[in-house]
């Protein structure tokens, strides 16, 4: 996997964010769209599409696409 | 000797609370946006005094109303609900009574909540199987609403009250396939009613702290929609590939898929994760919410009713959720 797609993939599940918005550095929980439900929804699409467990836990840590990229990889590693 | 889901009706409660309705207790979303979150139109909730079994009986006396199956002829009730009359006697007891069925009959209850009616039809089954009875009336019944703090946004918006009837009969066709089922209690207090009974009962310090609330003395439904996802992602799929192997059939085989239809999200990620195509795929939350054991009885209600479902078909039925628990099988109509 790539950040760039992991990007798209992110953007795609924001109904409200244009193409192009999110970036390595977004901050994807603050955008104004964020709720627990697009929580449920990223956890979701991080195993679907990656086959890696993220918690709730995990994703309060999370601030930025990149760190979430980061996270993802690790475990991919694993 | 096996087993055939001969009829099955469900009730509803009869107060509707729509997306408008919840706006108004929930100022900050509008009814556009509850529907864009939940995915869900309507949900029905009880007043203080209608219960599970209430709901069950209606549904029942539906069935009975609009089925040749005849209240003298029940061999045995079991009545599965989280939300029980009392904690003893059995609520099946009383059902027996209510329902005017003859003595001569079993009655059992069955605690158990989304995976419910997956429970229910294995131990349906396996009693007319090992030629105990002839048939098995399943009875469904719960009241989340009572439980759910009105403040609670996510947990209002998401459950529904409902009952439900199943006539389970001898059949020569082995119209139901082989049961898998699954625990794991270290997932309790992720779908939980807490202060609901002998370990962490209800106290005075609790009823004043919930004052506002009616006092919760039924105890508070909490939820960790989180961690339910991740359970559901992690064992649904492996419920699944166990049934199937369980039944020897592939997954090309099933036609259509009813999981409890738990949230709009959940439902969505398990198609996604086990690449289910839309058209063999079950959603029927919408005009429903979630109405725990009754779920998966009301959707196959409902396909059958649009002609969803062709003789022949191979369905697949799972339940998962609260415990957490899940168990599934196949049905062959």
């Amino acid at each position: 996997m790539d950040i760039k797609e992991l990007m798209e993939k992110l953007e795609n599940e924001f109904e409200d964010v244009e193409k192009g918005t999110i970036q390595p550095e977004t901050n994807f929980k603050a955008l104004g769209e964020w709720n627990s439900m697009l929580a449920l929804i990223i956890i979701a699409l991080i195993d679907i599409e990656y086959d890696v467990k993220i918690t709730g836990d995990d994703l309060r840590a999370i601030e930025t696409v990149n760190d979430l990229y980061q996270t993802v990889t690790e475990r991919m590693e694993k | 000797m096996s087993c055939k889901i001969k009829h099955i009706s469900y009730h509803l409660s009869s107060n509707v609370l729509t997306n408008e309705d919840l706006a108004k207790d929930f100022p900050e979303y509008s009814a556009q946006e509850i529907y864009k979150k939940t995915g869900i139109k309507q949900r029905f909730v009880t007043t203080r005094n209608i219960i599970g079994s209430d709901l069950a009986v209606a549904a029942a006396e539906q069935l009975f109303r609009e089925s040749s199956f005849k209240k003298e002829n029940v061999e045995f009730i079991l009545f599965c609900t989280e939300t029980p009359d009392y904690i003893a006697p059995a609520t099946a007891c009383l059902l027996q009574s209510r329902l005017r069925l003859k003595t001569n009959i079993g009655a059992l209850d069955l605690p158990s909540g989304c995976s419910g009616f997956t429970n229910a039809l294995g131990v349906g089954k396996a009693l007319i199987e090992s030629g105990q009875c002839d048939n098995v009336l399943l009875l469904f019944g719960d009241t989340p609403s009572l439980t759910c703090h009105p403040k609670d946004f996510e947990l209002r918006s998401l459950f529904s009250d409902a009952g439900a009837a199943a006539w389970l009969d001898k059949s020569e066709q082995e119209a139901i396939g082989n049961v898998v089922y699954g625990a794991d209690g270290s997932g309790a207090k992720n779908l939980f009613v807490d202060r609901s009974c002998f370990r962490n009962p209800v106290d005075e310090a609790w009823l004043k702290t919930h004052k506002e609330a009616g006092g919760m003395p039924f105890g508070q439904l909490e939820m960790n929609g989180l961690n339910i996802l991740t359970f559901a992602l992690k064992e649904v799929p492996k419920l699944v590939n166990a049934i199937l192997e369980k039944n020897n059939l592939a997954f090309e085989q099933i036609d259509l898929f009813f999981f409890h239809q738990a949230s709009r999200t959940i439902l969505r990620s398990i198609q996604k994760k086990l690449r289910i195509p839309d058209e063999k795929m079950a959603y029927y939350i919408e005009n429903n919410g979630n109405t725990i054991s009754v779920s998966i009885p009301l959707a196959l209600k409902e396909a059958l009713k649009e002609s969803r479902i062709k003789e022949g078909a191979k369905v697949l039925i799972a339940g998962f959720g609260i415990g957490f628990s899940w168990s599934g099988t196949v049905i062959t109509y």
